[in-house]
């Protein structure tokens, strides 16, 4: 469902903080493939969701979706195959319209937008359907502005949007790290729910060790910009959080386990 | 002194629905799109050049306000594309096409302002009609501000719309969905400068000229408007919004004119030692959209304090 086949990403190139983020960047996903990702700060897990989302342009690689080389397409073009959803709840969804409005764009995601009825009375009943699955009360706040919902409404509602319309491609960029503890694990609980209902092809960092672990059927750790660890399947389910630490440190002999992951656990 | 206070407030009445087009114009931009358009100064007299000089040639009135509508379109699209084709920064492009402009309506012109005596204009086809000259201007404004809220009103419904209104909000979130930000932000100043022109095209009609220096200071009066409707009038719906925009536009005429007024018939000359006159209006705008401005956090200061001593 997704290549990227030996992609390269530096930022601030010829200056003296050049940082080299991607460094022939592999990575082959199979349709319904679930993945977690996990590595250190700096590590370049969000430059690869990134650059396959298509926020930035590429210096070298190909990256495909479905058989679609989308290497020379901008983001926009790109969000036909793909749904996201972001760190901060802020950005998924615009604070100052509705909520019915917000699910009325995500519905057309990748559709060409004419001058027809933002939203149907037909949708709105379908909203209302997929509102209650999500079991926040948020059924009967159509017209309530997304602005007023709190983090992890917010962050439960850019779910939502981002698979409205079935993406091809679901991409989760630690969308749970700004959220409390509860909140985080309800949003997760959510995002497995409809990952494995409509066998979305997903790729999830995480910064919890225990979550990627829980969560998926493969584990990709990343570390200066390439994949250095690869596992699925029941090899997967058997993994310790300490075979991962260990697994780091015997690659890269750094200082993986850095605060925030161990308080991650 | 009743009846000249009566007059003053319906002639700055109809200064503010016609100027309120405008308003409508630079809400579109500044507040949906939350980008700062300065072609606005430049587009107001470009509208006004055209509209006096298609008139002038016999074209017809409202057909040539039109066509200035299309000539503010234009404008709003240079500026468009030189923000998002070439990256030159919102306020610059602005600034530039402003600029670029004012020799465009002196070309467009030929001279520094155009007289419209004895041309038909639309408010003496109005006239013809029956209608009285004194109520001609605000029956025209009130025509075309009516047709305008509800052609607005539904195009923030449609897709589009949705999506346009969604780009002043959170671009990120509408890139994300597939959408060109890019090109909602063109089609925003496309619009909002039409309706710029829009305005600058009747008010040259009205006040039988056409003058270079006419759109000086537009987009602090489509400011002042704005925000004046946002502090007195309910921003429910977008209904709400766009017709707080003209009663806005209003409100502001009817406050400079009242400024005015006062300060010709009350002689402060003897108390402060200057009067009041018309080129002081600019002063005063930018002293009442500034008041507008901080209102909500005295508001906010005041009420916070309450609840202090209340405590």
């Amino acid at each position: 469902m997704l290549d990227i086949i030996n992609v390269y990403k530096s930022f601030n190139i010829g200056t003296p903080v050049q940082k080299d983020a991607l460094t022939g960047l592999n990575l082959h996903l199979e349709p319904g493939d679930f993945v977690t990702v996990i590595g250190g700060n700096g590590a370049g897990k969000s430059t690869m969701l990134n650059a396959v989302a298509g926020v930035f342009g590429v210096e070298k690689g190909t990256i495909k979706i479905d058989g679609n080389d989308v290497t020379r397409d901008p983001d926009y073009k790109r969000a036909r195959y793909i749904g996201r959803v972001f760190q901060d709840p802020l950005k998924g969804t615009a604070g100052d319209m509705w909520i019915e409005e917000n699910l009325a764009l995500a519905r057309r995601r990748g559709k060409r937008r004419s001058l027809r009825w933002g939203i149907s009375n037909k949708e709105r009943e379908q909203f209302v359907d997929l509102l209650k699955t999500l079991d926040l009360g948020l059924e009967s706040r159509l017209s309530a502005k997304v602005g007023l919902l709190s983090g992890g409404q917010r962050q439960a509602l850019t779910l939502l949007m981002a698979t409205i319309k079935e993406p091809k491609l679901l991409l989760l960029d630690e969308h749970t790290a700004a959220l409390d503890p509860k909140t985080a694990k309800k949003v997760l609980e959510m995002t497995d729910e409809i990952v494995s209902r409509s066998h979305l092809t997903t790729l999830m960092i995480t910064h919890n060790m225990k979550d990627a672990i829980k969560y998926g059927n493969r584990l990709i750790m990343m570390n200066d910009g390439k994949i250095i660890y690869d596992i699925s399947g029941d090899e997967k389910k058997h993994l310790q959080v300490s075979d991962l630490l260990a697994k780091f440190e015997q690659v890269s002999g750094g200082e993986f386990a850095n605060d925030r992951m161990l308080l991650g656990q | 002194m009743v009846i000249i206070l009566l007059n003053n407030i319906q002639s700055a009445a109809t200064l503010g629905v016609i100027w309120g087009i405008m308003a409508l114009g630079v809400y579109l931009t500044y507040r949906v799109l939350n980008y700062a358009d300065l072609t606005v100064d430049g587009s107001f007299t470009l509208g006004g050049a055209m509209s006096a000089v298609y008139i002038s040639a016999g074209i017809a009135p409202i057909l040539s306000i039109l066509l200035a509508t299309l000539g503010g379109m234009i404008a709003g699209l240079v500026t468009g594309v030189l923000h998002t084709k070439f990256k030159i920064p919102d306020l610059l492009a602005g600034i530039l096409c402003q600029f670029a402009l004012y020799s465009v309506n002196l070309r467009v012109m030929g001279k520094a302002n155009v007289s419209l005596l004895n041309v038909d204009t639309i408010f003496s086809q109005i006239e013809k009609l029956g209608v009285p000259s004194q109520w001609s201007g605000l029956i025209v404004g009130l025509i075309f501000v009516i047709i305008l809220i509800i052609l607005m009103y539904c195009f923030f419904g449609t897709e589009i719309g949705c999506a346009l209104r969604a780009t002043g909000n959170n671009p990120d979130m509408v890139k994300a969905q597939g959408t060109n930000t890019k090109i909602m932000v063109v089609l925003g100043l496309v619009i909002g400068n039409g309706l710029v022109a829009m305005s600058g095209g009747l008010l040259a009609q009205y006040q039988g000229y056409a003058d270079i220096q006419m759109g000086v200071g537009t987009i602090v009066f489509g400011l002042a408007a704005v925000i004046i409707g946002e502090v007195i009038f309910s921003k429910r719906t977008y209904f709400h919004r766009l017709a707080g925009v003209i009663i806005g536009s209003i409100v502001y005429r009817i406050i400079i004119a009242l400024v005015l007024l006062l300060g010709q018939r009350l002689n402060f000359e003897d108390t402060l030692g200057f009067r009041i006159e018309a080129n002081d209006t600019k002063l005063i705008t930018a002293i009442i959209v500034v008041i507008c401005l901080v209102s909500p956090s005295i508001k906010s200061w005041i009420l916070s304090n309450r609840s202090k001593e209340d405590a």
